[in-house]
Order: structure tokens, then sequence, then C-alpha cells
């Protein structure tokens, strides 16, 4: 049962992980709550399985188009829907409830409401330490540290990273300063979805993908999210892996566990919030009066 | 006869001259008298339901709307009132009638105590937090079947009244009441003080508000008022379910009040009796039954995208202007001020503007 635990908390966390930098970036630079962060997860999940079941792309290429597709989708989103309302921020956020509404009723009228199966992608287990880890479940580990490295790397060793942190700081002036504050949102946009896509690719094969699997881990982002700190990328990382072995535990070592994970992993999150009101290693915004 | 004149005077100077109001008027008239001339059960169901979902949307406009305090997890106050209501109608066999204030009781603890957890949260920190509080007690239902009847909730609760019309007064009557009772609480000195924590919190404390009492006031009051709608619902669907506590009703009521307009108590309750009669109408059609939610999110953006503030204040702005001497609001036709005889002239445009500033 321990081994189980720490598998699962891990390759849980991960995932999580990538949900949670992405909201939280978009949140550090542009202050927009995308409550359609997990609905392009759901969308990504959605374009792969089409690809992969109806085209004869193989995995690796419809994965790639997959998350492509649904990055630039989620760009033309943002132009066509966020920012016309930027200035409004109760506007902002209704318009992205409405568009994960969209997206999951879009998914529902074309789909059905049934689980749909992906075949695994790679079949086989390995053994470490007397527990057997699925090569799947190996999978979303190294890609969400690819990714995870892959942002790292951007954020901290390029000149757009440079802009995003800039404009994440002080927006005002990040502008004054001459960067082109929107195109670093545009971009900030892209990285985000980017990362949830990765995500909704690589769990497809392991959970069930159907047009509500948005809502659950939706919760659990923003209790990580807000567990770590709004905003904070290594707050997001610890909150993910924080959640991810909370609800393992409530999981295999709870009765009627699997009803009270979410309630345990919100109601960690309400304790920390109540001990430090800014999450773990957030930063007490100034107040913007 | 004096009171009639008087009565009549009152209308004319008062009420006439501005749109909104009339439009108010004919609104709660309307709904008062539409039982005399339409009484079909179809229609007054779904508006009975529409007055249930105005009362809590309103409760939530102001304590997001005033106050500031956004919250994500106001289903928790109508799962409370419901779940509350149901259990003691049914476990104890009180009256339908002395349940439903219970009901509202019991959801006015939960706002005092989530209203105290969340006094250190502000912005949208205090929207995710408050987001947890309803699915944890939704896990806590699902964990424990026994008491709470689990997936498909408590059933067979009593009716409060048994035809379709007095269900619909029912609902109706408490509706305006709490509506117009919020109104008036938050155009009083009581609004002012929710408006000034609202735009600025640290400027409120510092003039000597007691900015977490009012905030706890607040949260209890709007949690009093969505609890009693919640009993409400309970006792007219003769159920409690999970879904009064789901995310997707916080959602709907956050796109209620940011639809409507925020910070007008009539806003949202404008936009539920536009949105909720028309989803179902749109529901009862074949095909549409399935796009139904579709339709309504679509709707939504696209009026977001056109009105940014809102629709009330949107349509208000173009029925009304504001003096720009006293600041009161007079009708579209009026060229000047009703009340100080200022002239209200059409917006000035352009060059012409900035040639009058300098």
């Amino acid at each position: 049962m321990l081994q189980d635990i720490l598998v699962t908390g891990l390759v849980n966390g991960g995932v999580y992980a990538l949900l949670a930098i992405g909201f939280s970036l978009i949140f550090g630079v542009a202050r927009i709550v995308n409550i359609a962060h997990t609905a392009f997860y759901m969308l990504a999940a959605y374009a792969f399985y089409t690809l992969l079941v109806k085209t004869a792309l193989g995995f690796v290429l419809s994965a790639l188009i997959a998350v492509g597709g649904v990055t630039l989708f989620s760009v033309l989103c943002y132009r066509l829907v966020i920012e016309p309302v930027r200035e409004h921020e109760a506007a902002v956020l209704i318009a992205t409830i409405a568009l994960a509404l969209i997206f999951q009723e879009v998914m529902l009228f074309s789909f059905g409401g049934h689980f749909l199966g992906i075949p695994s992608t790679l079949e086989g287990a390995v053994r470490v330490l007397g527990v057997s880890i699925p090569y799947q479940r190996l999978l979303i580990l190294v890609v969400a540290a690819a990714m995870l490295a892959f942002v790292w790397f951007v954020l901290y060793r390029t000149r757009l990273g440079l802009a995003i942190r800039a404009t994440a700081n002080d927006l005002e002036v990040a502008n004054l300063m001459g960067m082109n504050v929107h195109r670093v949102a545009m971009a900030t946009v892209a990285i985000s979805v980017l990362l949830a896509a990765v995500a909704g690719v690589v769990v497809a094969p392991v959970f069930v993908v159907d047009p509500f699997m948005w809502l659950a881990p939706l919760v659990t982002m923003l209790a990580i999210v807000v567990l770590g700190g709004l905003g904070s990328l290594k707050g997001s990382l610890i909150g993910a892996l924080i959640i991810g072995y909370v609800e393992a535990i409530t999981v295999f070592a709870v009765p009627a566990g699997a009803y009270l994970k979410g309630a345990v992993a919100l109601l960690i999150m309400v304790i920390v919030l109540l001990a430090r009101p800014e999450g773990l290693f957030g930063v007490a915004f100034e107040e913007e009066r | 006869m004096y009171w009639l004149r008087r009565g009549w005077a009152e209308l004319r100077n008062e009420v006439f001259v501005l749109p909104s109001r009339t439009l108010v008027l004919i609104w709660v008239l309307a709904l008062l008298l539409l039982p005399l001339v339409y009484g079909d059960a179809y229609v007054m169901r779904i508006l009975t339901m529409t007055c249930i979902f105005a009362m809590f949307a309103a409760s939530w406009d102001l304590l997001a709307g005033y106050t500031g305090q956004v919250n994500f997890g106001h289903a928790l106050f109508f799962g409370a009132g419901a779940y509350a209501s149901a259990l003691l109608s049914l476990k104890l066999g009180l009256s339908p009638w002395l349940t439903i204030w219970a009901g509202a009781a019991v959801a006015l603890l939960f706002g005092f105590g989530v209203g105290y957890l969340c006094l250190r949260l502000r912005g949208s920190y205090l929207s995710l937090a408050t987001l947890a509080f309803p699915l944890i007690a939704l896990g806590l239902l699902f964990a424990f079947p026994d008491f709470s009847g689990g997936e498909l909730g408590i059933s067979g609760v009593r009716r409060l009244a048994l035809t379709p019309t007095a269900n619909y007064y029912l609902a109706v009557v408490s509706m305006l009441v709490i509506v117009f009772g919020l109104w008036l609480l938050a155009d009083s000195k009581f609004g002012i003080v929710l408006h000034a924590i609202r735009d600025d919190e640290v400027a409120a404390r510092a003039s000597g508000i007691n900015t977490l009492r009012y905030k706890m006031t607040v949260f209890a009051i709007a949690g009093a008022a969505a609890g009693f709608a919640g009993a409400l619902f309970a006792h007219y669907l003769r159920v409690a379910g999970p879904s009064t506590l789901e995310v997707a009703l916080s959602f709907q009521v956050v796109i209620w009040g940011i639809f409507g307009g925020l910070a007008t108590i009539y806003g949202p309750v404008v936009a539920v009796f536009l949105l909720y009669p028309l989803t179902e109408w749109l529901g009862s059609f074949r095909a549409f039954g399935e796009l139904r939610l579709l339709i309504f999110a679509v709707i939504v953006l696209l009026v977001l995208l056109f009105m940014p503030r809102g629709l009330t204040p949107f349509v208000r702005d173009k029925m009304e202007t504001q003096c720009p001497r006293c600041k009161q609001r007079n009708g579209f036709w009026r060229k000047i001020c009703r009340l100080c005889g200022a002239a209200l002239q059409a917006q000035v445009s352009g060059a012409k503007r900035l040639v009058g500033h300098q």
C-alpha cells in the first residue's frame, strides 16, 4: 500500500503541477482567473483521441498535432473573447466560465456523454523497489518533468521569460520599459495552455475522457494554486505534490476515501489559508488601490 | 380620497418620471396579477423557480457586488438551507412553515462560519477558497449516505402549498420581500459602508469602520437570504439533492450576477428573469434540448463583449442621464434636470470636448 501511495501521489502530483503552473503563470502575468484552463486540457484529450482513433497518425504525431492545435486555438480565444473585455475583471471571469461551458457542450454534442477509452500508448511495466509501475504512468512522470524543465528554461534563460517575469512583477513599469505587454500576455496564454494540453494528452490513456473531465481537476488545481500562493511557480509545484500525496493517502488509507479525497484536499487548502492567507509561497501582492 | 390623491401624486412624481422605476412597477404588478390572467401550470412552475433563483442571485450580489467578497461557493448557503430544512421536516416532522426559517438560520450560521474563515483573505484568494466549501460539504454528504441520502438526496419533503398558484404566490411574495429588503439595505448607510469596503478596505478601516464586523454581517445576511431560497427550493421540488451544492450552481449564480450588472441588486434579478426562462424554454424544444447550455453560454459571452459592465447598467444609461450638478437621474427625454434645473446637455464628442476643457 505504501508503494501504491508513493507512485500514485507522484504521478497525480506531476499532472497537477503541469496544470497548476500554467494557471499560476497566466494569473501572475495577466491577472486572469482562467476557469477555462482545464477545459483546454479536456479539449487536448479529445483532439488526441480523434486523431489517434479516426486517423492513423500514430501516437507521437497525433499528440504533437493535438497539443499544437489546442495551443493555437487558445490564443485565438484569448484574442477574440478575453482581450476585448480585459479591463473589466468580472467580465473576464465569466467570459472564461462561458468558454469552458461552451467547450463542454460542444464536446458533449459531438462525442456524446459516455466515457471514451484511449488505447494505452505504451504497454508493459517496470519494477522499481518491488512496485510495478506501468510504462504509461512512467511516461506521465517523464513528460511532466520535461515540461517543467522546459518552462523553467523559458522563464529564466530567455528574453521572453525575462519579459514575462517583468510583466508579472509590475505590468505598468514593464509597459513603460518598452515591452509589448499584450504580446507578452498572449505568449503567456500560449505557454500556459501548452502545459495544460500536454497534461491532457498524456493522461488521456490513463484517466477517462468525457466532457465533464475538466471539473474535478479544475477544483483541485485551484486548491493547489491557492495553497502554494497565487502566481508563485515554486508554490504551485510544491502544492501539487502535497495535494497529490494527500489524495493518494486518503484514497488508499481511509474508508470511503474516494468520496472524501476532494474534501480532504480542499480542507488542507483552507487550513493553510487560515495560517497563511497568501498561501505557502505567495508574495502578498501590495494593495492595488 | 386624500390618500388616493396623495398616492397618485407620489406615483406620478416619483415613479413615472424615471423609465427604470416604471419598469419595476410594471414588473411587480405583472408578477402579482399574472395567475389571474394566465394560470398555466408549466408557466407557474418556471416562474416559481425563477423567483427562487432571483432571491439567490440577489443575495450573491450583496456579498460580491457591494462588498467585493466575490464568493465562488455561494451554493453552500443554498444547499445548507435546502438540506437543513428538508432534514428537519423529514426527521423531526416539523411543519414546513417552521423549517424554512430553520433552513435560513442554519445558512446564516454557515455564512458566519465562512465569513469568519475568510476574514483575512481578499481578492482572488477569497474567491478560490470559497469555491472549496460547498465541495467539502458535498464530499461529507457522499461519505455519510445514511444521513444525507447520498447521490439521491432527501426526497419526499412536504410541500408548503398544494396548488401551483399558491406555490407561485409564496415564491413571488417572498422574492419581492427579500429583493426589496436587500435593495433597501444596500441603499442605506450600511450599503454605503459596503461600497467603501469594496473600493478600499484599508481606507475604510482608517475611517473608523469596523470592516471585519461589516464583512461578517454581510456574509450572514447573504447566507440567510440564499438559505431561505434553498429551503423554498427543497420544499417546492420536494427533494434536497447534491445538485444544490454543485460547482455548476455556484458558477451559475456568478454568471447571473455579472451578466445582470454588479452592485445593483436588481441586475442579477433581471438576469435571472431573462436567462432562466430562456434556457427552460429552449430546453423544451427537442432540437434545442441538448444545445440549451451551449446557447446560454454563447448569449452570455456575446452580451458581455458588447456590454462588459453588465446588462442593466448599459440599458439604464441608455434610458436615463445623470444630472451633472446634483447627480440625480433623469429620463432620456428631459433637457433640464427635474430637481435642480441644471441643463442636461447631450454628450459632447471629439474635438469639441477638448476645446471645452481648455
